[in-house]
């Protein structure tokens, strides 16, 4: 069992790193483009909610502090409490994606969504189009880990309503908290990056 | 010496059914399902190699038309580098041999085993509906612009194979490392491990760090095809060096994901072929990561003339020239070790000195295309082409042959005809040097690559080729035919036939679905044949 555990321990790290280079490749270019156009990027960024972006910032930042309490939780044994800290992690993952929605179909409106439907007008719109890609492609996946994050924390939550946790088995949950932290840490990145740049020229 | 009996209980026989085998958790089960899976993308594979040297033995465009040509070497590439060369070694040979190599019952996550092999199947099907409905032409480079704005082939599907493919790759890698950290028997220490662990813990680092990056620059592409957006097109803005980049970022390392696991294979037999201990045991460990290493950082050098800076340019140059230095300490302690020893021709170990000849010459080749100046001259010319056969054909499936008849006796419990492997070991090096060789001539002469035509005076070096070509396919369909045979009629072959040290020699052969009846306790120091001797049997 021991050996089992540190199996899954290793096992998540080494995931873990393949995600850190699976998302490297769109800082990548983000990194590139932003050297070659920072003008277009700050007047991209404008285009970007900060208010909703900053709450969702502050939802995921509440829902990590939740996981950790559920991965406590579920040390000590105490499975219901790790069910409904399981639980409002979810809540706070939904609220998150909620938002997000709500700016994707901000965007929809504008017709700012990269593609046929793109208008933008004034001399940066190409590059302007190339920030909103991939506003759309880092934060789309990130969205994306979320809904796999979902079912996880579903699944879990059902193991600890089921009584399943004790402080000898309790690797689900310490797993599902490693990824959950994880795809938090990619959006303290993204939110800065992508809403903040050069802020401090255009207040507002 | 009596005959030795074929087990009566084995991994083969334990459960029966179809769904006992698609439904296995036994690493060799899986192992064997991807044998068959990646043989059938090879005959592929080799199908449009065959295509190609057709229609290059005469100079006019007369049998395929110059976009079915294409769609010829972009599907040769594909088929062969992602199905073929990339699972072969790690998925067939490791899934059999490193649990049993380290004295375990089965890989660390047997059930995320099973499912790398699904997902390499429905990326093989994505790649093979590609194919059936008309193919794609990009070059296995899949180079932009022309892949997301011109080509009006089957990019989307072919990209989304590869995509899904990569993911089994991974799980193969996390498997193997975690499996390679955790699960060693008791006295089994890091320097104890056969190299052949050691290589495929390298591989692993590789497609754990590499392959996410090769998904995600085809994930950027298929958007940028799908939905016309500019990350890579100059004409919105983007950089097509960008992605030249990205991809090189993986495809270069991902040369060493298919040789590395064959160096491994070399290291194992070797050492028991020449009855001696390989030569600085902890040189050829260290310089497997070494090259895992240094594979990283030498991507550019594909892309000299694309524009890079000229000091990048010589940095990346140099570094290239760097990565020859671990590869050549391999070469030159399996020549140490060979050096007075009691070298046994077995038909393995023809195959061994194949690969001994053939990566050597394509590893001095690829020296001349590390350098600047050279490189301006002969880059796309038919010796980059014959360069990196050498090392992935020449190197890569000699490595795999050489370990597959080594460990046939193992995986099937019975002997394949020797005479007819050894042909067929001979045929292979022939007919590869009859194919490849001339390449290198027609490549300094200037002739390009990916053209389906050629000036007139190219021609004998052509014909030379293409009958090279089918020397090769011979050599390539014996081992299917007298492995085949062998199942049935080959002689029972005991646990150990060629007296070679490692746990997997001390269990049958077949081995038992736990491997071992109970767990090894590794007190030998490796590779030890002072004690093991001439003994076999």
């Amino acid at each position: 069992m021991v050996q089992q555990k540190e199996s899954v321990t290793l096992g998540m790290w080494v995931f873990l790193a393949q995600e850190v280079m699976f998302f490297g490749g769109l800082f990548m270019a983000y990194l590139l483009y932003r050297v070659w156009y920072p003008a277009a990027w700050a007047e991209g960024s404008q285009e970007l909610d900060v208010m909703l972006g900053g709450i969702n910032t502050v939802v995921l930042i509440g829902s990590s502090l939740t996981m950790a309490f559920a991965v406590r939780c579920a040390q000590l044994g105490q499975n219901k409490a790790t069910r409904n800290w399981l639980l409002l992690t979810l809540v706070l993952g939904l609220v998150f994606v909620v938002i997000k929605g709500f700016e994707y179909y901000h965007k929809f409106e504008m017709h700012h969504i990269p593609g046929a439907d793109f208008v933008f007008h004034g001399p940066n719109a190409d590059q302007i189009q190339i920030f909103l890609s991939l506003y759309f492609m880092m934060t789309g996946l990130h969205a994306l880990h979320m809904l796999i994050g979902f079912g996880i924390l579903a699944w879990i939550a059902g193991m600890a309503h089921k009584g399943r946790f004790s402080p000898e088995y309790y690797s689900h949950v310490e797993m599902a908290g490693l990824y959950w932290h994880f795809v938090d840490i990619v959006w303290i990145f993204l939110f800065p990056l992508l809403y903040l740049v050069d802020r401090v020229h255009h207040v507002g | 010496m009596t005959t030795p009996a074929y087990p009566e209980l084995n991994y083969l026989n334990a459960t029966h059914g179809i769904r006992s085998w698609l439904l296995t958790k036994d690493h060799k089960r899986i192992a064997l399902l991807y044998l068959i899976s990646v043989t059938v993308f090879f005959g592929l594979g080799g199908m449009f190699a065959g295509l190609i040297r057709l229609e290059l033995t005469t100079p006019a465009g007369d049998l395929l038309a110059a976009d079915t040509y294409n769609k010829m070497f972009t599907m040769h590439g594909i088929v062969m580098i992602f199905f073929f060369l990339i699972p072969s070694i790690p998925a067939i040979l490791g899934n059999f041999l490193i649990p049993i190599m380290i004295g375990a019952k089965d890989l660390a996550f047997p059930r995320i085993n099973l499912l790398s092999w699904y997902i390499y199947i429905i990326g093989g099907s994505f790649t093979l509906y590609a194919i059936v409905v008309g193919g794609v032409d990009t070059g296995w480079t899949f180079y932009t612009p022309y892949s997301t704005s011109a080509s009006n082939t089957n990019v989307l599907p072919t990209g989304i194979g590869i995509f899904i493919t990569g993911f089994s790759s991974i799980l193969t890698g996390l498997n193997f490392i975690v499996t390679i950290h955790r699960m060693r028997a008791p006295g089994l220490t890091w320097f104890r491990l056969p190299l052949f662990v050691w290589a495929h813990y390298a591989t692993s680092l590789i497609q754990i760090l590499g392959t996410p990056v090769v998904a995600i620059t085809v994930l950027m592409l298929a958007a940028e095809r799908a939905f016309g957006i500019g990350i890579f097109n100059p004409a919105l803005g983007g950089d097509p060096v960008l992605f030249q980049h990205l991809f090189w970022f993986y495809s270069h390392p991902a040369v060493y994901i298919m040789i590395l696991p064959a160096m491994g294979v070399i290291s194992e037999l070797v050492a028991c072929f020449s009855r001696k201990p390989i030569f600085g045991y902890s040189f050829v460990a260290f310089s497997s990561l070494a090259i895992a290493v240094f594979g990283f950082l030498v991507w550019a050098h594909h892309m000299f003339v694309a524009g890079i800076s000229p000091y990048a340019a010589m940095v990346f140059s140099f570094l290239s020239f760097a990565v020859a230095i671990p590869s050549a300490v391999k070469t030159f302690n399996w020549a140490a070790t060979m050096y007075k020893g009691a070298i046994w021709l077995a038909s393995p170990m023809i195959f061994v000195f194949g690969f001994l000849g053939l990566f050597t010459i394509g590893g001095l080749t690829g020296l001349f295309l590390a350098s600047l100046g050279t490189d301006i001259h002969i880059h796309d010319t038919y010796f980059v082409v014959a360069h990196f056969h050498y090392i992935m054909v020449g190197g890569a499936i000699m490595g795999y042959l050489a370990g597959i008849h080594f460990y046939w006796p193992k995986i099937t419990g019975r002997m394949y005809p020797e005479a007819w492997a050894k042909f067929s070991a001979l045929a292979v090096f022939v007919g590869f040097n009859l194919t490849f060789f001339p390449q290198f001539i027609l490549g300094y002469m200037g002739m390009p690559r990916r053209y389906h035509t050629y000036p007139p005076e190219f021609q004998v070096l052509n014909v030379l080729s293409s009958a090279g070509a089918t020397i090769l396919a011979v050599g390539y369909s014996i081992p299917l035919i007298y492995l085949l045979w062998s199942l049935k009629y080959g002689k029972v072959a005991g646990n150990n036939p060629w007296g070679a040290t490692g746990l997997e020699w001390k269990t049958q052969s077949p081995p038992l679905t736990e491997n071992f009846t109970e767990t090894p306790i590794v007190t030998e120091e490796p590779y030890d044949y002072a004690r093991q001797g001439a003994h076999v049997g």
